[in-house]
């Protein structure tokens, strides 16, 4: 009997952890600014779990997650409650962590997004609450630290966890995922979408099976991926070693691997043969929450445009491509930038290849967002206007655009770009106006029986053929007075 | 008589009337505490300065009769599960030795803004884990009126004091009758008041849905006026009630006249002693003369509220009792060499041995494969015995029973068989479950040594509870019973 090799298919589900944009941590007041102040500044006794201290839930952080559930099309059951996860270590000052195990806030939603223009759709198992963990820093590798800090500021900061079902079935599918989803957080204004410093987190379960089986395979948990890319790399990277160990006749173990971004694979972490025993049961320090009808309502009637219904209107509205009108609206930010530009009045094919090229090359260049950039909606508009009047070449205007990019001001590269390429000399303007008189007698005739309006169709003959350079002021003035003259 | 022996009210009086100080009163029974403190251990510390500081500002505020409050100037004493800013708080474990909060619970904040006096932090069972204070971390207490028995516990240390002249009034908290059977052991009336009476914030947690903070008094007058200072709405304990509290003190005197008192059959428990249960029916007997109508009624998940509580109170420990890691505050065992060895290390040498059993215990019963025949089973069980109390209270005002099935037991009697003192709470847990308030009023003496009567009312009905115990105390004779170590120390 011949091997023939087993055909895979790849199976994913994501759990992205979503810090909620909140002045105040989830069971306390202390700020949740644990990026900029200096370490266990933001602390009290209910986030350091001192003896005797209580939580108290922060609503807005409950009415953050009911706005995702919202979004993601989740249901909101009316009861809910919080629970204990009981495990030790130094960053889990209760030795518990205050979650959601079996009534979670929400379940059963679904978040549409698309793969190179392509609708897809997956499951959203649920949308709960907790708490973070404080953050350790560790005296050199952590296997060798001879000493440990602890940092609270973190502890007690709300987190969401946004579960999927396994539904995804490529690295793809995977990031495009995590693209919409960022996306909607950000519209929703609940999460900022910073990957890098962890604001949002996202843990990959992969698994691979052999096409046709209904169970699924072993799976991996992949962690410490902090961008997109990294996310589609670590996918790519598992799916190819599983794939590798199945076919090499191995087994897999369930476990958690860490993406190494600069060695470019997972590395093990820990197994997970014996599934870790929580000890989950409902924490008695609160009450369980009844979420009203009408609470529900109000926030649904709050939800702002989403990114799929943003993406659907700048196809219809502004004739965008499928895939850009994608990639347009997966940042807020930068869909809002778009609209600005074409309010202005770019056009709108213009402003979306502009920000889809040559400005996204240089942001991610420099891990920025659009709105930290100094170019301006304005100064964009302008700068396609001089393009598409003529005054500069595309060529001219690349070269520009990375000048205004960088200078803090983009103002005076744009009026020096007008100002270099404009022709304000006398000569040469009497030149033009010689060939625009020669070819437009008619017009001319009509001036001189008194109609005014004649001058304007001349001189916009003479941008035309200036290619739009000719200094307009300088150039109507000369045109009158010649017109004048002849008379 | 000496300024320790009287009550809160008398000594209120006193003080308004310029009669004495608070200076004097709080010298007075500083003096006590220095007399026999060390027979009973009632005290982990004193807070001798503090105490002395505060009586001068409520002399202050008595001289200039700006808010003068019922415990202006009045000692009180504090078990040490409760928080007080800077001053040693342990809950009686070694665990947390030496350890200050840098805050305050609620009803101690609530106290010091009522002028109250803090005469220090009273011994407990570790963690309010034990029925005679021999678990605690540091000392056994002793019992005033026989210094070879146990006070009772968990809040044996409050007891004592309340019972030995060496505090006016305590508080103590209860999570399966950790202030009710100590009271009842040393005399004295202890106050157990519905969950959500009283905030928790601030009291070291034991078992977080049963645990309550509650007065520890001379008389039933002095629970009135203490409670009536701590109880209310906090916004730092979600769980504390909204319910506004009424006044405890007017409706105190409204008598049991028409009221209906039920006696639970299932609470006349085999091994009561026969003392105990003709005093308790010399009780009822009273309350009936004084035309109160007395009918038999059943609280048929009795049986089973001791085996619930045994699998709820340990669960809330063990999650509770986990934050005590040596990383961060308390005792850091040394010599580790890893960061597990350090959390096994610091535990096996901070935590005594019922703290240990029932940490094991919580852990078990939550574990994966466990849960929903323990844990969950028991929550059942709490709803039926939920329920026992709405059915019997549609038909009686309060119930009555004894606090305790026997008096004071000898130092160490039980202390090799964890069962047989897991009995002695078998009358108070059905509350704690329940969700309802019980009172523990002094009600006779069997071979010199106190008996309580408990009186257990529906949740949010102290007042009733309060009425029925204060005209019990009204008519029969025991409410000036001191103990042994009083009465000497005062002649």
């Amino acid at each position: 009997m011949s091997a023939i090799a087993t055909r895979y298919e790849v199976v994913v589900g994501l759990e992205v952890h979503a810090q909620v944009l909140t002045q105040s941590k989830m069971f306390c007041g202390c700020s949740t600014d644990y990026l900029t102040t200096p370490p266990n500044a933001n602390t009290c006794p209910v986030c350091l779990g001192l003896p005797g201290s209580l939580p108290v839930i922060n609503r807005r952080a409950v009415e953050a997650t009911l706005r995702t559930a919202l979004a993601l099309n989740c249901e909101i059951p009316e009861f809910s409650k919080f629970d204990r996860k009981n495990y030790f270590y130094p960053d889990l000052p209760k030795g518990y962590q205050i979650s959601q195990y079996d009534l979670p806030f929400s379940r059963n939603g679904h978040l549409d997004f698309d793969v190179k223009g392509e609708a897809r759709r997956s499951g959203i198992t649920r949308v709960h609450l907790e708490e973070d963990t404080g953050k350790l820093l560790h005296a050199g590798a952590i296997e060798e630290a001879q000493s440990s800090l602890v940092d609270f500021n973190r502890a007690g900061v709300p987190l969401m966890e946004i579960v999927s079902e396994p539904d995804l079935r490529s690295s793809d599918e995977a990031r495009e995922y995590v693209v919409r989803l960022r996306a909607i957080l950000q519209y929703i204004g609940v999460n900022n979408g910073d990957m890098e410093s962890g604001q949002l987190r996202v843990d990959a379960n992969v698994s691979l099976r052999p096409v046709g089986q209904a169970e699924f395979g072993t799976k991996v948990e992949i962690k410490n991926m902090n961008s997109f890319r990294a996310i589609h790399r670590a996918i790519e990277y598992e799916i190819g070693r599983q794939t590798q160990v199945l076919e090499t006749g191995g087994r897999l173990v369930q476990e958690t691997r860490g993406w190494n971004d600069a060695r470019g694979l997972t590395v093990s972490q820990r197994t997970k043969e014996f599934a870790e025993d929580y000890r989950y049961f409902p924490e008695p320090d609160l009450p369980p929450l009844e979420v009203s009808r009408a609470w529900v309502e109000e926030i649904r009637a709050s939800l702002p445009e989403l990114p799929a219904a943003r993406r659907e209107r700048f196809i219809t509205t502004y004739g965008l491509t499928p895939y850009d009108a994608s990639l347009l609206t997966a940042s807020k930010p930068m869909a809002a930038y778009f609209e600005e530009t074409v309010r202005l009045g770019a056009p709108a094919k213009a402003a979306a290849n502009w920000i889809l090229s040559d400005f996204s090359r240089l942001l991610n260049a420099d891990r920025k967002e659009i709105e930290q950039s100094s170019v301006t909606p304005t100064h964009l508009q302008q700068l396609i206007q001089l393009i598409d009047s003529g005054v500069i070449s595309g060529k001219m205007a690349k070269q520009t655009f990375e000048e205004m990019y960088r200078a803090p001001d983009p103002g005076p590269a744009l009026t020096a770009l007008k100002g270099s390429s404009q022709i304000s000399g006398d000569a040469e303007l009497q030149a033009i106006i010689d060939q625009v008189i020669k070819q437009n007698p008619k017009s001319v005739a009509d001036f001189k029986a008194g109609k005014q309006q004649a001058v304007m169709f001349l001189v916009g003959q003479a941008m035309k053929l200036s290619q739009g350079r000719a200094n307009p002021a300088r150039l109507r003035e000369l045109l009158r007075t010649r017109l004048s003259q002849n008379g | 008589m000496t300024l320790f022996q009287r009550t809160i009210r008398e000594l209120h009086q006193m003080l308004i009337d310029r009669e004495i100080s608070s200076v004097e009163l709080t010298e007075s029974v500083l003096g006590q505490i220095a007399a026999v403190g060390e027979k009973t251990k009632a005290y982990l510390v004193v807070t001798r300065d503090l105490a002395l500081r505060q009586a001068k500002a409520a002399d202050e505020r008595l001289g200039g009769n700006r808010d003068v409050r019922p415990l202006t100037g009045i000692p009180i004493a504090l078990k040490d599960v409760l928080c007080v800013q800077d001053v040693v708080s342990t809950a009686g474990s070694k665990i947390l030795k030496g350890f200050s909060p840098p805050y305050s619970a609620t009803v101690v904040e609530r106290l010091e803004a009522e002028g109250a006096v803090f005469l220090g932090k009273t011994n407990c069972d570790e963690f309010a884990m034990g029925s005679s204070n021999e678990n605690s971390g540091y000392w056994p207490v002793h019992n005033p009126w026989a210094l070879d028995r146990v006070p009772g516990g968990s809040s044996g240390g409050s007891a004592a004091a309340v019972a030995s002249g060496e505090a006016i009034g305590a508080l103590g908290s209860d999570t399966g009758g950790s202030i009710r059977q100590p009271a009842a052991l040393t005399g004295i009336v202890g106050f157990k008041p519905t969950y959500g009476r009283v905030s928790r914030y601030g009291l070291i947690a034991f078992a977080s849905s049963l645990d309550q903070i509650g007065p520890m008094t001379r008389d039933v007058v002095d629970s009135a006026i203490l409670l009536q200072a701590i109880a209310g709405h906090d916004p730092r304990d979600s769980t504390s009630s909204a319910r506004p509290v009424p006044d405890y003190v007017s409706t105190l005197r409204d008598g049991v006249k028409g009221m209906r008192l039920g006696v639970p059959k299932e609470y006349f428990v085999a091994g009561m002693e026969p003392a105990v249960e003709q005093a308790i029916h010399d009780a009822i007997r009273l309350l009936e003369q004084q035309g109160a109508s007395i009918e038999e009624v059943s609280l048929p998940h009795t049986d089973v509220a001791l085996p619930a509580y045994y699998i709820i109170a340990p669960a809330e420990a063990s999650s509770n009792l986990a934050r005590y890691d040596g990383v961060r505050y308390g005792y850091q065992a040394e010599g580790a060499k890893n960061l597990i060895e350090e959390y096994m290390l610091t535990r096996q040498q901070g935590f005594g041995p019922e703290v240990k059993r029932r940490i094991m215990l919580g852990t078990y019963a939550l574990s994966s494969g466990y849960y929903d025949a323990y844990y969950l089973q028991a929550q059942k069980v709490r709803t039926l015995i939920i329920e026992d109390f709405t059915r019997a209270f549609e038909k009686v005002d309060a119930l009555l029973g004894a606090t305790s099935p026997t008096a004071a037991f000898d130092l160490g009697a039980k202390t090799q068989d964890p069962v047989a003192m897991y009995l002695n709470d078998i009358i108070t847990i059905p509350a704690n479950l329940g969700n309802v308030c019980g009172i523990s009023v002094p009600c006779g003496l069997a071979d010199g040594l106190p008996i309580g009567l408990q009186v257990i009312a529906p949740g949010f009905r102290e007042e009733v509870a309060l009425q029925v115990a204060y005209a019990f105390e009204a008519t029969a004779d025991f409410r000036r019973l001191q103990s042994p170590l009083m009465r000497a120390a005062a002649a």
